[in-house]
């Protein structure tokens, strides 16, 4: 199931760039919350905060208090910890290019020590099933490589590969922006089951799809999150100026 | 083409007149018998074939771990540290020192304090001589990796060194093995260092603490030689030193190549 979470004067930095300032807000657990804005807004940055991916860069740092479910990830828990709680998909498909499909479901894991072969099959069954891509795959599991599925595909097993962990939130970092229509409105559907199961965010450029997929919506600009409410209400009736001339097409 | 044939004349230049001049020397005593004394006929360069695979089997099982533990260090944890760009300068310093003086510095670490020449110490140069390959192609070909592959693995909560071995390394894997071959191809033919240190040796011995034969020392030796005989035996030697070298990296690639998935970049 998926965990609410909470964010509290969340700052972060790349070098003196300070990329985000003085984040607030509360995602909902079990639904799908959207973040939009222009390029180098912030929102990227911010989902990269929510699994600390962030300070993986090292001249990034970050302060404020994050809350995933009742686990407070910049006080008490080791990064590799969290990010096994908090899964991500790329803006680019990046699959493992020298795995097959099913080691590529099934790395985070081998490499994280988890060898039982029976319950392993059974979990990357279950992770290809729940992204949608069982049915195109299942043929060749071991004998194809990642690499040599379409873009679509490879976004899907990314998905796969992210749900295999089991984790409680996903993060998906404008997952569809290199994809074709139809592979789009594939991951889409697919956001659309999985929240069922997992707390989603989605950092997306495409505003429609923030409308199609998501409860809230958050609007994040220069590094300051403008509003955040409902969806729809941010789509009908902002209470922003900015917001309102942003989804108007007059910046952006 | 004009390159294509330029890049690869050289190479059949060599090895066609390497045919023409040690084929016919070539039989199975060259392959099984040892050095015959001056004035016999016959006789082979047995125990220096032997020497040379001793010889490479301890220059590797030194130069390529530490060269690619030493790359994984250089692409991996240390970059931009100061300690990093000293790895560095000295591996391409490394690199640039003449095999010679490598020698040297091997007979009087090794050879003089144990008072007598010997195989491993033969070894202990070779690879030494390997490192710097192995370890800047290690950097380069990891630094290939996109960071995408790095950051796919950190986000599936994988601890960064296991990410590192099993994700990075692995998917450079190809291009390392190819710098070892480079490496290793480069050291076979290497005789200078070898003088100070295998010595070289008419019986055949295969202890690393006593002096080895080895095919380039053979070479030499009997190519400056002034009996016609032993200057047959010497172009029957570098024939063969090629082909040994043509056959352990044709033999690692196919090793190497097998397992890796067909459409893997």
């Amino acid at each position: 199931m998926g965990v609410g979470i909470e964010v509290a004067n969340l700052n972060a930095w790349y070098g003196a760039n300070h990329a985000l300032q003085e984040i607030n807000l509360n995602i909902p657990a079990n639904h799908a919350t959207a973040l939009i804005g222009p390029s180098g807004c912030g929102k990227s940055t911010f989902v990269r905060c929510l699994n600390r991916m962030h300070e993986t860069d090292p001249i990034a740092h970050v302060t404020g208090t994050v809350l995933i479910g009742d686990l407070d990830i910049y006080k008490d828990a080791n990064p590799v910890e969290i990010r096994r709680r908090v899964g991500m998909v790329f803006q680019r498909p990046n699959p493992f290019p020298t795995m097959s499909i099913y080691d590529n479901v099934a790395a985070g894991l081998k490499l994280n020590g988890y060898g039982n072969r029976h319950m392993l099959d059974e979990i990357v069954e279950r992770a290809l099933k729940n992204s949608a891509l069982w049915d195109e795959v299942k043929d060749d599991l071991k004998k194809k490589s990642g690499a040599s599925l379409s873009g679509g595909q490879q976004q899907r097993l990314c998905i796969a590969r992210a749900l295999a962990v089991d984790p409680e939130v996903l993060l998906m970092d404008e997952p569809a922006s290199a994809l074709d229509p139809v592979s789009t409105a594939k991951i889409e559907d697919l956001i659309f089951q999985l929240k069922a199961q997992y707390t989603i965010v989605i950092v997306t450029h495409n505003m429609q799809q923030a409308a199609r997929v998501a409860e809230k919506t958050g609007f994040f600009l220069n590094g300051r999150m403008v509003e955040f409410d409902l969806t729809h209400k941010i789509f009908t009736n902002p209470s922003d100026k900015r917001t309102e001339d942003y989804i108007t097409g007059r910046f952006g | 083409m004009l390159s294509t044939v330029l890049v690869v004349a050289p190479l059949v230049a060599i090895f066609v007149y390497l045919v023409y001049k040690g084929a016919s020397s070539l039989n199975l005593d060259f392959f099984t018998q040892i050095p015959k004394p001056v004035g016999e006929a016959g006789g082979g360069m047995a125990n220096a074939i032997v020497g040379s695979a001793i010889l490479l089997a301890v220059g590797s099982l030194i130069g390529v771990p530490i060269g690619i533990s030493g790359g994984i260090f250089l692409a991996e944890f240390g970059r931009g540290t100061k300690l990093a760009n000293a790895v560095r300068f000295t591996a391409d310093v490394l690199n640039g020192v003449p095999s010679i003086v490598m020698g040297i510095a091997v007979y009087s670490l090794i050879v003089v304090p144990q008072g007598h020449f010997s195989a491993f110490s033969g070894g202990v140069v070779l690879g030494i001589m390997m490192i710097p390959t192995v370890c800047r192609t290690t950097e380069e070909m990891l630094l290939m990796v996109p960071n995408s592959v790095r950051e796919a693995a950190l986000a599936l909560g994988v601890p960064n060194w296991r990410s590192v071995l099993a994700i990075t390394v692995k998917t450079a894997s190809p291009g390392i093995i190819t710098g070892c071959m480079l490496a290793f191809a480069r050291v076979a033919g290497e005789t200078a260092p070898l003088i100070f240190t295998a010595f070289g040796n008419v019986g055949r011995s295969t202890k690393l603490s006593e002096p080895i034969a080895a095919l380039p020392l053979q070479i030499y030796v009997y190519a400056i030689s002034p009996y016609d005989e032993w200057h047959r035996l010497a172009w029957a030697g570098a024939l063969v030193l090629i082909m040994l070298i043509v056959l352990a990296v044709s033999l690692v690639r196919y090793v190497t190549s097998r397992g890796v998935m067909k459409g893997a970049s």
